[in-house]
């Protein structure tokens, strides 16, 4: 291929999409490369989409976009080995016109959302991977190589979203390499089940859907943070830990999940179901402190490239597609003003980022991820201890009189964590999310 | 109040799990080599457990082996050597790998 493009986008996940789209809406030229047989084919999340973001670059995705179910319950589990402690929240309001959260499998979503952009204008080559940049004598981004024979392809701007394991931005050296406790690893299961099944036993009718999230130890030890989304009919189940997590313990990510599936309080869900599908997928947990350069000469980085990821409320996918529409209007704008795509001028883009709540959110919780690294075996394993200790005293009715119990369950927390470690993580933890 | 001790989780094989999966193996062309050693660090010795496929295995002569066949390309594994340099870590060639049916 000789022709020069004004734009190449590397990888078809929702980053690199929404910047695809918006540039070929604005008329530019672009190409977009995925290495895997068809948009989606590589590409895990668990996952729910939030309609907010992917309004804002596609208004009218509800008429065709294949969406599972919209949330209207939302349940928060700390779990021991065999009881959870928990917190949910139900409301009809979120039977709305336009529902705020779905549930989608991105496999088909990413399909339909590539659709879109070949139909902006944008050409989509599959089968294709990215090796490396390629830059002027200047050291200006010029385009990329790739594994295809005569694979050289050329453009003003070369927009990564690769995703967090993305090899490009790292050989290149624009980014620095992961580390193992910046970044967690999940591993997933689909689970079909039909349909009436799935309603009947989360209590749903028509499209709505639940989604729980759970943290705590499911067994020997295992901590992690854990996942069930039902699908119109099949329900997603997963659950990760930070990668040093595992290289240190000797935990193994599958056992782990089997460890959640088979958690007294999980089983039940998953009765009778098919499993159809197993995958595994790192997510970029450094926030606000890991976020590499993200423009440069020719070049800029969206999505989990870029570890945009809000971990304390588990939002990735939105910040991937309102970093690359961003990313999009920015060159678009350039591109219209017959500017170039110098470092200088595609600041722009990282100051729009930090207008917009990607930043602003990953900047208020710059303090989480180190808090949570450090204390992971106090959040993850001690506390849903106790409580789950706590409640069971409290609720169990066996003669005891209520005052013995409350003073047994305040002992119970003095030894589980003492009184100073119990105030000094209240502290730490508010200085971390202020 | 009645306590429970941890019980200690049962051993799990992955392999059935990858049955499920679709893969177009690139025969040939293994897409991550371990290099050759006498007796394996220990990041490299961790992959044995924490790669999500199993796909690291440790033979009869103390080595560390790789079989990629049912590699889910997380890279989980890359982020554990990258400070040792133990493995060659590279994607698949294109449409090669792992197909999600669902992801």
């Amino acid at each position: 291929m000789n022709e020069k493009f004004d734009a190449i986008v590397v990888g078809a996940g929702p980053s690199g999409n929404a910047a695809a789209y918006t540039m070929a809406k604005a008329g530019l030229k672009v190409l977009q490369l995925e290495r895997g047989e068809y948009p989606g084919s590589k590409n895990v999340q668990g996952a729910i989409l939030y309609s907010d973001a992917l309004e804002k670059v596609i208004p009218d995705f509800r008429d065709d976009a294949p969406l599972e179910r919209h949330i209207i319950e939302q349940r928060m589990w700390m779990l021991d080995e065999t009881s959870y402690v928990g917190m949910q929240y139900r409301s009809e309001d979120f039977n709305e016109e336009k529902p705020n959260r779905y549930t989608i499998i991105r496999a088909q979503f990413d399909k339909w959302f590539s659709q879109r952009v070949r139909e902006a204008g944008a050409i989509v080559l599959c089968e294709t991977t990215v090796t490396d940049l390629i830059r002027d004598s200047r050291g200006k981004v010029i385009g990329v190589r790739t594994d295809r024979i005569d694979g050289d392809l050329l453009a003003d701007v070369v927009v990564l979203g690769e995703g967090v394991n993305g090899l490009v931005g790292q050989t290149a050296g624009l980014r620095a390499e992961l580390k193992p406790n910046n970044v967690a690893l999940a591993v997933k299961e689909m689970h079909f089940l039909p349909q009436e099944v799935v309603e009947s036993r989360f209590n749903l009718k028509g499209d709505e859907g639940v989604v729980i999230e759970a943290m705590g130890t499911v067994s020997a030890g295992m901590s992690g943070l854990g996942f069930i989304y039902t699908n119109k009919e099949s329900l997603s189940i997963g659950i990760g830990s930070l990668v040093s997590d595992f290289s240190e313990t000797g935990a193994t990510p599958y056992g782990m999940l089997e460890a959640f599936k088979n958690h007294p309080s999980v089983k039940p869900l998953l009765a009778g179901s098919e499993v159809k599908e197993y995958s595994a997928h790192l997510i970029p947990e450094g926030g606000y402190k890991a976020i590499p350069e993200v423009y440069g000469d020719g070049w800029v980085i969206v999505g989990d490239a870029g570890q945009f990821v809000n971990s304390v409320h588990r939002e990735g996918s939105n910040m991937a597609m309102t970093t690359g529409l961003l990313a999009g209007l920015t060159i678009a704008r350039l591109h219209r003003m017959r500017e170039d795509f110098s470092r200088a001028n595609l600041a722009a883009y990282k100051q729009a980022l930090d207008e917009s709540y990607v930043m602003k959110d990953l900047k208020k919780y710059k303090d989480i991820p180190s808090f949570i690294h450090r204390n992971s075996k106090t959040i993850l394993g001690v506390y849903p201890r106790l409580l789950g200790q706590a409640a069971q005293n409290w609720f169990r009715v066996d003669g005891t009189d209520k005052r013995t119990k409350e003073k047994e369950i305040l002992a119970s927390f003095r030894k589980g964590r003492s009184l100073t470690g119990l105030i000094g993580d209240a502290f730490k933890f508010a200085r971390a999310w202020r | 109040m009645t306590t429970t001790e941890p019980v200690s989780a049962p051993v799990v094989k992955v392999e059935g799990k990858l049955y499920t999966n679709r893969y177009l193996v690139d025969a040939g062309h293994p897409h991550i080599k371990v290099k050759p050693h006498d007796k394996p660090s220990k990041a490299l010795l961790s992959l044995t457990h924490t790669c999500p496929a199993g796909c690291y295995s440790l033979n009869d002569k103390g080595h560390v082996e790789i079989a990629v066949d049912g590699c889910l390309e997380c890279g989980t594994c890359r982020v554990v050597c990258a400070a040792t340099g133990d493995i060659e870590w590279s994607y698949p060639r294109g449409g090669f790998g792992v197909l999600f049916k669902f992801g």
